[in-house]
């Protein structure tokens, strides 16, 4: 059952167009005397509209997206290089995996947001302490699949490039790197997702710029038009990066096989 | 005719030197938490002459492939001493290559880098390793599927890719752990052809582990046979006189092939018999 590209594409436009379309009708015609989804509370998707498309020609829009974009790649860089650090010491050295195992569950199991007003409290109300919140955040996925794709490399595979004469530096580069690597990009839009969470819960606990805070702002005053817009605006913002991790994906994993035909 | 087969067991003469593999008395036993000791391979020797393809056939679970780990160097013997070219095994034996049973190829790797990496890791230019690698792929018939990973492979492609990367080092004895039991009936008679063919042009000496005794008999000049494991020991060693060079599926037409294959058999019969009717008693008993 596979839909023609044009014919799925035609009903997905479908969809959106339907739900636009009850919104306004349930925001704008009075149904018995009452409105289904009163203004106040729901807005209009025309008002929506208009004030995404003014922030974007205001250019007020800009200086947020960056801000959580910077927050994201920050966190989404640091957390990854500690994972990927952590994850093959831990994998190399069982006795140290060991002795920190209780902790890294305990931390790991600690929701996170919890750790937004001590990070605020440490790294102030600027960029900083967004990005610590990713940090930890992206840091533990990166660092299980790390740990696990050198864990479990496959001792044929291990042991060929061993009779080849492979030293302990050259099984690293060419063994143990590229299969934690295949773990850790597989886990890549967990990751990036991760990281624009940190960011954005960050910046709606106390900030001064970026997306969380333009929703947060709006919040503030009863302005859901401004919410909305800004939510959409966000859910446009990781589509792009999704788009472009899925590019990068791509690219890297060439060697691998479909996901339909896993094993071997 | 079990005394006919005992009477060509008697070791061929060698002269020292010119021994490639010596296992003496090796004993291979497994050590598993809150069990007794399992002795896997009884002490066992087993020579390898230089140039000389020896197949090790015995029923499945009879530890002939701890036999080839512990000639590569992968497995530590309980007991013996594996000597390569007269020297005592220490580590991992670095004259030999092994060609595995099952996917060893680096999956994240082209087929040509694949083949290629086996020289580079030894210092080559990464150019000359590539023309290399190259060749070889030519020789083994992949000219064509140079880029492709080893997920784009067939079972039959990949086995020759790890062939080329066996062989373009140059490794002077040959370890063969049932290379082609994944594959089907027509693809290992012609991997099995292949190998014969490259392996002609330098005889390099082999040890052939194979549940196949057909397979083992058409490739071989030597066959051991190797009883049911626990305890497993050497049990027959039959010089396998076809003639070469052969081709791995026409050689099963010849007469004397035939021949060989009934000698053996009614050797391995017994033997084959001996680990299924332990299971069934297994089984009986357990339940």
């Amino acid at each position: 059952m596979k839909l023609h590209p044009a014919k799925l594409l035609f009903l997905q436009i479908l969809v959106a167009v339907a739900a636009l379309a009850l919104w306004q009708i349930g925001a704008t015609v009075p149904i018995g005397g009452d409105f289904l989804l009163p203004e106040f509370f729901f807005s209009k998707p025309g008002d929506v509209l208009s004030r995404v498309v003014e922030l974007f020609v205001t250019g007020t829009i800009w200086k947020h997206l960056w801000i959580t974009l910077t927050e994201t790649v920050l966190a989404f860089i640091i957390g990854s290089v500690g994972g990927v650090v952590i994850g093959f010491w831990f994998a190399r050295k069982p006795v140290v995996a060991a002795v920190f195992d209780p902790y890294v569950k305990m931390v790991n199991a600690l929701p996170r947001v919890v750790l937004a007003p001590i990070f605020m409290l440490w790294l102030g109300l600027g960029i900083w302490s967004k990005v610590a919140l990713g940090v930890t955040l992206v840091f533990f996925i990166v660092f299980f699949n790390v740990y696990q794709g050198v864990k479990e490399v496959s001792p044929v595979v291990l042991a060929n490039a061993r009779m080849m004469g492979m030293n302990e530096r050259q099984l690293f580069r060419n063994v143990y790197w590229p299969s934690a690597m295949s773990w850790m990009f597989s886990s890549l839009h967990t990751a990036v997702g991760f990281a624009l969470v940190g960011a954005v819960v960050g910046e709606y606990l106390g900030s001064a710029a970026g997306l969380g805070y333009l929703i947060h702002q709006a919040e503030g005053v009863f302005d859901v038009t401004g919410v909305f817009a800004g939510m959409f605006i966000l859910a446009a913002f990781v589509l792009v990066i999704d788009w472009f991790v899925t590019r990068v994906e791509k690219r890297l994993l060439v060697w691998r096989p479909q996901a339909a035909s896993e094993q071997n | 005719m079990n005394a006919a087969a005992r009477a060509t067991t008697a070791e061929a003469p060698h002269a020292g030197a010119s021994l490639a593999v010596a296992l003496d008395d090796i004993a291979i036993s497994f050590a598993v938490k809150g069990r007794p000791v399992f002795n896997a391979v009884a002490p066992t020797s087993l020579h390898v002459r230089e140039g000389e393809f020896v197949a090790i056939v015995g029923p499945t679970g009879c530890g002939k492939s701890t036999l080839l780990n512990a000639t590569a160097g992968l497995l530590a013997p309980a007991g013996g001493t594996v000597s390569i070219f007269g020297e005592k095994l220490v580590g991992l034996n670095a004259r030999a290559g092994y060609l595995f049973q099952q996917d060893a190829l680096m999956p994240w790797k082209t087929a040509l880098d694949n083949v290629a990496i086996a020289l580079e890791i030894g210092g080559m230019r990464r150019a000359d390793a590539v023309a290399q690698a190259q060749d070889w792929l030519k020789r083994v018939g992949l000219a064509r599927f140079t880029e492709r990973y080893p997920h784009e492979l067939s079972g039959g492609q990949r086995k020759r890719v790890a062939l080329a990367q066996m062989l373009i080092r140059q490794p002077k004895i040959l370890l063969m752990d049932e290379p082609f039991g994944p594959l089907d009936a027509q693809t290992r008679q012609i991997m099995g052809t292949l190998l014969l063919r490259l392996w002609a042009q330098d005889r390099k000496a082999v040890l052939f582990v194979t549940h196949d005794l057909e397979e083992a008999i058409a490739l071989s000049d030597r066959v051991v046979i190797m009883s049911a494991g626990p305890e497993a020991r050497i049990i027959g060693d039959f010089p396998i006189d076809l003639a070469r060079p052969r081709d791995a599926a026409e050689i099963r037409l010849d007469p004397r092939f035939h021949e060989l294959h009934r000698m053996i058999w009614s050797q391995l019969k017994a033997e084959v018999a001996k680990t299924y009717g332990d299971d069934m008693n297994g089984l009986e008993a357990s339940s």
